[in-house]
């Protein structure tokens, strides 16, 4: 089985008193900021991972890929993620300010037409932009079944398909796909239990959250493969669907008041904030 | 940003040990420090991390890395909020278990390195004595030759994870007619009859871990646990006093900076007079101050261990960094205590333990004076 996990580089969320916008308001800079792989894709990268290999013995059913679209830094984040367990890692040379989540769809598309995997695997969206777009659009565009916001996916042993639990307002659907499909995951995808393949022995090693890169992972990742290519090498066309007018920072936060008990709340919210 | 020490890949190794310090440690820091006591599974989790085996080669189960993988390692530490921790863990990697890799034969490796590299064996290092600290020569622990055995007679003192160690790397006199050409290291096994824990020592800091007094008595070890040649002990404990301070002078940088990065987060919300605390002249200089003082000890450290990478033994600069950086430690954090203000009294405020915590470094490992006379000695007075 074939895996592509596509994983963006996306300032650390901690960094968020650090963000500017420019002069002209067209753009966020990005000067000064700590990257981090999209945290929605390091889950994406633990699923995987949990799907086709066993830290336990080391046994394998399967290639992780991780891909990224980003500047030549962006090897940092895809390094990081090799050094959690994924085999090999492609960058595809592109600034933010020239993408959109279709022409990340199309450069993903391409990938995929490379590559031809089993199954595209990715955080349901970026935590900078929030597009939540690129999954379901590489999907239609491909022609594939896509089950988005995956909190459980199941395999059968021979890894022909997956049922997945996806996280809906209000609750929980379930619906089976075939492979190749494109699967977008929601933050518990990283509980303990919540990838079976039915094959590797539900891995006792398993804790909350997508796994450390461990030294010796790290040193291994040293020397796995890393493919480079240009939009251009792929022939993507690099058409952007959103125009960007402006951007602003929020209003800053007016200061809040505590209460003291909720019969007070409710009162407020009935009669000042009338939202009750 | 590029350095001439760190690659991308320590940066992911420094990645991996904040987030394993900041989220399986530190949110037991204060039960720990209240119950005096920590639960040996973090030998067991250091282990697995590959904490305890990042300079030791690949056979014995370590990864065989550069030092400056330790260098991270020792800096991330102090995130763990929990000096007694740090110290337990280091004296298990580059204390206790050094002797064994340097000296060690195939089967002593394999039946005491490579599970105290796991995590699964806790080792400790018995080298000093009520009468006898960086004065190694003048042990009175004994080891008397007796058929395949050797037996041994004697007590130690602060000697770091005594209660819970499966092994200590212990110094004896072999002859005790000499000084520091008659002294061996034995590995004992600490469930061998006539060895016993007889006190642990209440301590200003570093609560959570148990440093204890031991008792010798007549402690029969097989003659194949001694390590290394018979009367050559005292050589290979110098060199590996090395190793332990520059581990002790890391981690006082980073401990000091980590305080000072606290701090600073504090003044910048603690109001007096009608502002904040970081808008008088008077703390700007002072946080300046102290900045200067991390760096400059940083960098002389982290050229320490670019010399410890490259000849193992430069003890005249090891000490010099252990006396820069230690003694800042204590000055620094001193200074934010008074910072801080009535917290930084507090215990809760975290800054009050730093403080004891870091008040050892220049004690433990060769104290200041000691440092002095070996750098004295060195060049020349």
């Amino acid at each position: 089985m074939k895996i592509i996990v596509p994983m963006k580089r996306v300032p650390d969320p901690d960094n968020v008193d650090k963000v500017k916008i420019s002069s002209d308001g067209k753009r966020v800079s990005s000067e000064g900021l700590d990257w981090k792989p999209n945290p929605f894709d390091e889950y994406a990268v633990e699923a995987a991972l949990r799907l086709v290999k066993d830290s336990g013995t080391d046994k394998t059913t399967g290639e992780v890929i991780v891909a990224s679209i980003g500047p030549e830094e962006a090897t940092h984040q895809v390094r990081w993620c090799l050094a959690m367990g994924a085999d090999r890692g492609i960058l595809v040379l592109g600034d933010d300010h020239e993408l959109d989540a279709s022409v990340v769809a199309r450069a993903l598309k391409k990938l995929v037409e490379k590559e031809s995997p089993d199954l595209v695997l990715m955080g349901k969206q970026a935590v900078d932009g929030d597009s939540n777009q690129t999954a379901q659009i590489l999907a239609g565009m491909l022609g594939w079944p896509q089950a988005t916001f995956a909190g459980r996916i199941e395999t059968p042993a021979d890894l022909s398909r997956a049922t997945v639990t996806r996280e809906v307002d209000g609750g929980c659907a379930t619906v089976t796909v075939k492979f190749p499909a494109v699967i977008s995951v929601d933050v518990r995808i990283v509980t303990p239990q919540a990838v079976n393949n039915n094959m590797i022995p539900p891995d006792k090693l398993n804790r909350d959250g997508p796994r450390y890169a461990s030294l010796t992972g790290i040193m291994k990742a040293k020397k796995k493969p890393m493919d480079r290519y240009t939009l251009e090498d792929l022939g993507v066309d690099t058409t952007q669907r959103v125009k960007t007018i402006s951007f602003s920072q929020p209003p800053a936060r007016s200061g809040g008041v505590i209460l003291d008990t909720v019969g007070e709340l409710v009162q407020r919210l009935k009669e000042e904030a009338r939202v009750l | 940003m590029k350095t001439p020490w760190f690659t991308e890949e320590h940066e992911i190794f420094r990645r991996t040990v904040r987030k394993f310090m900041e989220t399986e440690l530190a949110p037991h820091a204060e039960e720990w420090e209240e119950q005096k006591d920590f639960p040996n599974w973090i030998f067991k989790r250091a282990g697995e991390m590959g904490f305890l085996g990042i300079t030791y080669p690949e056979e014995v189960g370590g990864s065989g890395c550069d030092y400056f993988y330790k260098v991270v390692y020792c800096e991330e530490l102090p995130r763990s909020g929990c000096g007694g921790v740090n110290m337990a863990l280091l004296v298990q990697s580059d204390m206790g278990s050094p002797p064994i890799n340097i000296l060690g034969t195939k089967e002593q490796k394999e039946e005491y390195l490579v599970p105290i590299i796991k995590g699964e064996k806790i080792c400790a290092i018995g080298v000093t004595e009520p009468n006898a600290g960086s004065d190694v020569a003048a042990i009175r622990t004994t080891a008397r030759r007796d058929g395949d055995y050797y037996v041994i007679n004697g007590t130690k003192t602060f000697i770091t994870n005594g209660a819970r160690a499966d092994v200590i790397t212990l110094a004896a006199k072999t002859d005790p007619d000499k000084g520091y050409d008659g002294m061996s290291l034995f590995l004992l096994d600490t469930d061998l009859p006539g060895f016993s824990v007889s006190r642990k020592l209440e301590k200003m800091g570093m609560h959570p871990s148990d440093t204890t007094e031991l008792v010798f008595e007549d402690v029969r070890v097989p003659k194949d646990k001694l390590l290394g040649e018979e009367n050559t002990g005292f050589f290979e404990v110098m060199i590996n006093f090395q190793g332990e301070r520059l581990v002790a002078a890391i981690s006082a940088v980073a401990g000091a900076a980590l305080v000072l990065e606290k701090t600073m987060e504090y003044v910048k919300q603690r109001e007096v007079f009608g502002k904040p605390l970081s808008k008088f002249q008077v703390t700007r200089h002072k946080i300046v101050d102290m900045l200067c003082e991390i760096e400059a000890a940083r960098h002389y450290v982290y050229h320490c261990c670019w010399l410890f990478d490259q000849d193992k033994n430069p003890a005249k600069e090891v000490s010099i960094a252990k006396i820069l950086s230690t003694e800042m430690a204590v000055r620094v954090i001193n200074q934010c205590i008074q910072l801080h203000g009535g917290y930084g009294y507090m215990r809760e405020y975290g800054i009050e333990r730093a403080f004891r915590d870091a008040r050892l470094a220049t004690i433990g490992g060769g104290t200041t004076e000691i440092m002095k006379e070996v750098i004295g000695k060195m060049i020349g007075l």
